[in-house]
């Protein structure tokens, strides 16, 4: 082996908990530390929150639809407005990517697992017992009603004495440690565990993306869950940080919340970008455009997320030259995004596209997404932000950056990958149905919103009186969420279709790029028979047309030692269990739960640290007996 | 299938020559910086805004924490040589400098501590005006980090009278001491920001 020796790690026999070995049923999908299944359990749980989260928009808008209607009270369409908010940002999209990157990351780099997998699983169990946390809130007191962005000083807790807030703070600080700790898995695995030949640059695309990704997870959200921390501070032990009473300042919250929040909105899309640069070379029939181009892009983009934050306070009174400085960066952010746009324009191209339904949505994406950065550009003018800020234009907006720049090609990637993860073609013929009902739906909400926003009708608001022009835009949104409704209700089917009488994917349907479709589908548990060499960007494609390859072949030398097939464990669970209690007791500042559960974490780490990652070898020649 | 027990585990092929252990630290330590810069960011904002006494020069006492800061800063000087002592398989002198940098590491917590109960008794609490506020959330959470250490080198020493230790196991000595060292360096700006800017 020639490059990056490294001992096997040191195993010990100081056991708390017999080691679950468990290949089937609940308790395996407990204990498991396989990235494959952690991959599968944070998908459900984002669509599942999405389904939360859709209820609770289309409750909006049916409350939306006539002017004077009163299907929610004022105090419940808060809490709609801001757990649907909260839910899709944190709860739906964003772990959705997580979770195809979960998935698809391993198998695209060559790679057995994660560097770190009991991390992994803890990762997901923290995130997923966060998010519980959060919505017990609707059955102990009320859920949090302050906005997606929780400004102070609504949060304080003379204005605010309910629960709701707690739940807020408490539930996304714990939901933040899990994403952190997984962020920081994906950089270790990307950069130590990619397979003999896959330099840097022959990466796909999705990989290097979730690369920029994890970067981004790990420095912007501290900033998050510090601010988070100075709330329940705040509220449980009577800090000063956002009492205007003792001299804190609400401005410091909202310039702490934007250096997460803005990060965080290419946290949730760069994956998506990663999606649909696999997809669309693929269905072109076509290596990917520029691929350095799209790389840099993507770095720049990251580097530049964390320059652009103010944009979001421009009506703020931070003065003309902070105003200036923040829309100068932000115009300079749509450049490298705009590159992208027309690399995927150029590798459809002259390409021999396939409209598959996988295509369908990716197309969908650049229309969808071009559109949200145009109108970005638009709101980047401190004078045209002043006259739209806070109305329907800035909804439209973010929705068509976030539902169409994430959804629209996190639909295109389940399409795409449905087959590797099941094994079950979905029916292309209720595809193109879905595709058709969900973005036309997609449009018919969120299009009309641009003129009602323009008109003036301001975001957050229970109702509206008749007469200001918003009424015929308003019932067209209605309705679009109901096409988008059926669209979603049809997708259901179509997966339940597959698992009952689907076709068979075979290995490679679409005569895919990248590693993960040369293994079969779904693929063993133990990734890859032999370790892949890498001779070509496009690693898969380089195999099946060796005559396209130009590069020199791989020669580094490296042993078949065996895969490696990491120990199951309890301590994950266990942890993020603790995590989870621990909180209420932080909600309800009931300290005695909080030192056991302390005590239980203390213990956990111990119990983790000694348990080892343990686990067996596997050898290729002898898996199938 | 064969389960070859895990003891003869192979080496695992790894695409850079740094192990995995020390790379999560790394990047858990510029996460690290996040989580710091985002408290002194906030101490920094609030500086010289409290409505209410007592402020920072009345309380602080700088003599008292250059002692403490030495201490911490010599804690990181044993920390290499016990990495050093480990290295090269002097295991009595590699438990011994362990030792040492638990306890110099306590010592500082004690200061610490020391200091925490005169300010309380000098009426500057959490609640009492912005400075309390930021002080003790940011101290206090360096406070946190080096129990954390004490502890982690503790279990260390400890581990080594249970299992036998050699310099095979010096990268978890060495990702240890990362941390120590980074916490150390979060103390140096600490001191600087806090203490020393307030008297210049």
């Amino acid at each position: 082996m020639a490059v990056g020796r490294q001992p096997a790690r040191p195993v010990s026999e100081v056991k708390l908990l017999a080691r679950p070995t468990w290949t089937r049923g609940l308790l395996s999908w407990l204990t498991t530390v396989d990235h494959k299944r952690l991959g599968i359990l944070y998908i459900l749980a984002s669509f599942f929150f999405m389904g939360l989260a859709s209820i609770e928009a289309f409750l909006i808008r049916l409350q939306l639809t006539r002017p004077g209607l009163s299907i929610v009270s004022p105090d419940v369409y808060n809490q709609l407005f801001t757990m649907h908010g909260v839910t899709m940002v944190f709860l739906a999209i964003m772990p959705l990517g997580i979770g195809f990157a979960n998935y698809f990351m391993p198998l695209m780099i060559g790679a057995r697992d994660l560097a770190f997998p009991r991390l992994n699983a803890f990762g997901f169990w923290v995130y997923f017992l966060g998010a519980i946390l959060l919505y017990t809130s609707f059955f102990f007191g009320g859920a949090p009603d302050v906005g997606w962005f929780a400004y102070s000083p609504l949060t304080s807790l003379s204005n605010n004495p309910g629960t709701g807030t707690d739940y807020y703070m408490v539930g996304l600080f714990i939901g933040g440690i899990g994403t952190l700790v997984t962020g920081m898995n994906f950089i270790v695995t990307i950069i130590n565990m990619r397979a003999p030949g896959m330099t840097l640059m022959r990466m796909p695309v999705f990989v290097w993306m979730i690369l920029v990704t994890a970067f981004l997870i790990v420095f912007a959200f501290p900033p998050l869950t510090i601010a988070l921390f100075q709330v329940i501070m705040d509220r449980s032990f009577g800090t000063l940080f956002y009492e205007p009473a003792g001299g804190g300042m609400a401005i410091l919250w909202q310039h702490l919340f934007w250096i997460f929040g803005h990060p965080e909105v290419y946290i949730i899309v760069l994956p998506a970008f990663g999606a649909i640069s696999e997809i669309i070379p693929t269905f072109s029939r076509k290596p990917l455009f520029g691929y350095p181009i799209v790389i840099l892009s993507g770095i720049f983009i990251g580097f530049m997320g964390f320059a652009v934050w103010t944009h979001h306070m421009f009506t703020t009174g931070l003065g003309p030259v902070v105003n200036t400085a923040f829309a100068l960066t932000t115009f300079v952010i749509g450049v490298p995004t705009g590159l992208k746009v027309f690399n995927w324009m150029a590798t459809i191209w002259g390409g021999r596209v396939q409209f598959t339904t996988a295509m369908l949505f990716a197309i969908s994406f650049l229309v969808t997404f071009t559109i949200g950065g145009i109108t970005g550009i638009m709101l980047a003018m401190p004078p045209f932000d002043a006259l739209v800020q806070d109305s329907y234009f800035v909804v439209a907006h973010f929705h068509y950056a976030m539902g169409g720049g994430a959804l629209l090609s996190f639909l295109a990637a389940t399409y795409y990958w449905f087959p590797k993860m099941t094994g079950k073609m979905l029916s292309e013929t209720l595809g193109k149905w879905v595709f058709w009902l969900v973005a036309g739906g997609f449009y018919l909400i969120f299009f009309p919103q641009h003129f009602n926003g323009l008109a003036g009708m301001p975001r957050r608001i229970q109702t509206y009186p008749e007469g200001l022009g918003f009424e015929f835009w308003n019932v067209i949104s209605t309705i679009g969420t109901f096409v988008m409704a059926v669209g979603i209700l049809l997708l259901l089917y179509s997966v339940i279709l597959a698992f009952a009488r689907g076709e068979p994917a075979g290995n490679d349907p679409w005569d895919g790029r990248t590693l993960e479709w040369s293994i079969s589908s779904p693929p063993p548990y133990y990734n890859f028979d032999e370790m892949p060499v890498v001779n070509d960007r496009d690693a898969f494609w380089a195999q099946k047309y060796p005559e396209s390859v130009h590069a020199k072949p791989v020669e580094e030398e490296f042993e078949e030692h065996g895969i490696h097939i990491p120990g199951q464990s309890w301590y994950p669970v266990i942890m993020a269990g603790a995590l989870f209690i621990g909180g209420y007791a932080l909600i309800y500042n009931n300290w005695w739960l909080g030192i056991l559960m302390f005590a239980v974490i203390v213990i956990g780490s111990y119990g983790w640290a000694f348990e080892g990652i343990g686990g067996h070898h596997i050898h290729p020649e002898e898996k199938e007996a | 299938m064969s389960q070859a027990a895990v003891e003869h585990a192979p080496e695992h092929y790894r695409s850079t020559s740094l192990p995995d252990p020390k790379l999560m630290m790394w990047i858990f330590l510029a996460s690290d910086c996040m989580f710091f810069g985002t408290l002194i960011g906030t101490y920094l904002v609030y500086k010289n805004r409290s409505l209410e006494g007592p402020f920072p020069v009345d309380v602080l006492d700088i003599p008292i924490t250059t002692v403490s800061s030495f201490v911490l800063l010599m804690s990181s000087f044993l920390m290499v040589l016990a990495l050093h002592a480990l290295r090269t398989d002097n295991i009595p002198r590699f438990r011994l400098w362990t030792f040492g940098v638990a306890f110099f590491g306590s010592v500082f917590l004690g200061f610490q501590v020391f200091e925490f109960s005169t300010f309380v008794k000098e009426g500057l609490t959490l609640q009492q005006n912005l400075f309390g506020t930021t002080f003790f959330t940011l101290t206090g959470t360096h406070g946190i980090h080096v129990t954390i250490g004490v502890l982690w080198m503790l279990s260390i020493l400890i581990t080594s009278y249970v299992r036998p230790m050699s310099s095979k196991d010096a990268l978890y000595l060495e990702v240890a001491g990362l941390y120590w060292h980074f916490v150390d360096i979060v103390w140096i700006v600490i001191f600087t920001v806090i203490y020393l800017v307030e008297f210049v």
